[in-house]
């Protein structure tokens, strides 16, 4: 190989279950097992697990902690309590996205985890650092520390208690998290995810999240790839960096305004997202289903009935629970309103579609 | 192991012909459908299309990829198999029993071009 990727504490594993492995994000990851379709279909239906332990981690503390992490995320942390879990973005001055990422408030008083994608891990970083100037903080990138497993689908509350002995994870409202340990070594769990199930995320040192994951292995739960997290967040309408975000892509024209707090004293960005929420955008991303079998795929052009380019699907699939074709795309704001039809071109053919809602699933939660 | 079959010929992006007089039966090896996994959509050319060599004539579909075919031969297209359009799946079951198109050849002498049996074998188990 002519790339070095990186590999996760679970790779013998992924490897001995005869996993079909493909370069993600820098590293060796699994794309499925017994296929992206029967996987999915588990979460949704069952439950799943996954081995995310690429994602990166980063731990802030110090007295600025708090006023730090506003200033470089755009959701506001004040008002809530250590144990809760908020989403948002670290964007670049003019609006465009470093990262998406989770922020935990620990029970450790002023200490925060960051979670983040592992393409971004050292750009994130780098950036958390250029930015922390002035503020009295410690940044301590811990990802190749911890190992993460997710337990995703309606039976994942079950897995934690009955097959992990985990009780306290009943008690966890979705987007909050508890300190707990396994092989008394800290753990992190949090009920959260990105496939539009209720499930957990669990982040252990690499040796006990591999022992973590042979419990679960053992005990039938079913192992589940890469392929399947990406057409199970899809259908959530849920984003990925690098399709729905990306340094040219604002969290205004991905429509995930809701996570970046205007009123905010201050965070890095935040004229530039004014500046667009108040004049609009001059794209923005919308849902669109076709009426074909046919897969819009990331790049395929958006067109009207005369082949006027209007925008570029950014990720697209048939849709696995819906049966249907449907499409994230980002297109000129004056063709985003719902039931507008738009074409688009898949090879040498176009099909017409409609903009349609972006959560083509309704998620499941628990509240 | 991937099964092929004697007395086909067979392309290098994995297509196969069967010569039936001037008409050439076309599909996709069972290599290529193991390769790309549940096929859920494939994309046909239309009956009377004209097609040349190694032109692009319509693409599998899985729920990660797709994937291009591309005509071994040219010729006109004079029959598309509409099961296996209705039915992609069939593919996966037996990529060998379930052509795609059937091609009337405008210069049959392509085929020499195109790989044996044991040609295609050794490139499949490079």
């Amino acid at each position: 190989m002519a790339e070095e990727f990186k590999r996760t504490c679970l790779y013998d594993s992924h490897l001995a279950l005869g996993a079909q492995m493909s370069p993600f994000a820098g590293f060796e990851m699994p794309i499925q097992y017994k296929g992206i379709t029967p996987e999915h279909l588990a979460v949704r239906k069952k439950a799943g697990m996954f081995d995310v332990s690429h994602m990166g981690e980063v731990f802030v503390s110090g007295p600025d902690a708090e006023k730090y992490v506003n200033h470089i995320f755009t959701n506001e942390l004040r008002g809530y309590k250590p144990g809760k879990i908020l989403y948002g973005m670290m964007l670049y001055p003019d609006g465009g996205v470093v990262d998406d990422l989770l922020v935990y408030r620990l029970f450790e008083p002023g200490s925060f985890l960051l979670v983040i994608n592992a393409a971004n891990i050292d750009k994130d970083f780098e950036w958390m650092q250029k930015n922390s100037e002035g503020f009295d903080v410690t940044l301590d990138n811990a990802s190749e520390r911890w190992g993460q497993i997710a337990i995703q689908g309606p039976e994942a509350e079950n897995i934690m208690t009955g097959i992990l002995g985990l009780d306290g994870a009943a008690d966890l409202g979705f987007y909050e998290y508890e300190e707990s340990e396994w092989n008394s070594n800290r753990m992190i769990v949090s009920r959260t995810g990105y496939t539009g199930e209720d499930g957990f995320e669990l982040y252990a040192t690499p040796e006990d999240t591999v022992s973590l994951w042979n419990r679960l292995l053992e005990a039938g739960v079913e192992p589940c790839g890469l392929g399947c997290r990406d057409t199970l967040r899809f259908e959530a309408g849920l984003p990925l960096y690098g399709d729905e975000l990306s340094a040219n892509i604002t969290p205004i024209e991905a429509g995930l305004g809701t996570f970046c707090k205007l009123d905010k004293e201050e965070f890095i960005g935040k004229e530039a997202l004014t500046v667009q929420k108040n004049s609009g955008t001059l794209k923005k991303l919308v849902g669109i289903e076709i009426a074909d079998r046919a897969i819009p795929r990331h790049g395929y052009s958006v067109e009207l009935e005369d082949g006027t380019v209007v925008g570029e699907v950014t990720t697209g699939y048939h849709s696995i629970s819906l049966d249907k074709s449907i499409c994230f795309a980002l297109v000129a704001t004056q063709y985003s309103a719902l039931g507008t039809p738009l074409w688009i071109r898949i090879r040498k053919k176009t099909f017409p579609g409609i903009v349609v809602k972006k959560r083509f699933y309704q998620t499941n939660y628990k509240k | 192991m991937n099964k092929i079959i004697e007395g086909l010929k067979y392309s290098e992006t994995h297509e196969w012909v069967r010569v039936e007089g001037n008409v050439a039966v076309i599909g996709v090896t069972d290599f290529a459908q193991k390769e790309m996994g549940d096929i859920t959509y494939i994309d046909c050319p239309e009956v009377d299309d004209e097609l040349e060599k190694g032109e692009e004539f319509g693409a599998l579909e899985s729920v990660k990829a797709s994937s291009d075919l591309f005509c071994p031969v040219s010729g006109v297209v004079i029959e598309v198999n509409n099961a296996v359009v209705d039915s992609p799946e069939l593919v996966n079951s037996d990529a060998f029993a379930n052509w795609i198109i059937k091609i009337e050849m405008s210069n049959p002498s392509e085929l020499e071009s195109l790989m044996d049996a044991s040609a295609y074998k050794a490139l499949t188990e490079k």
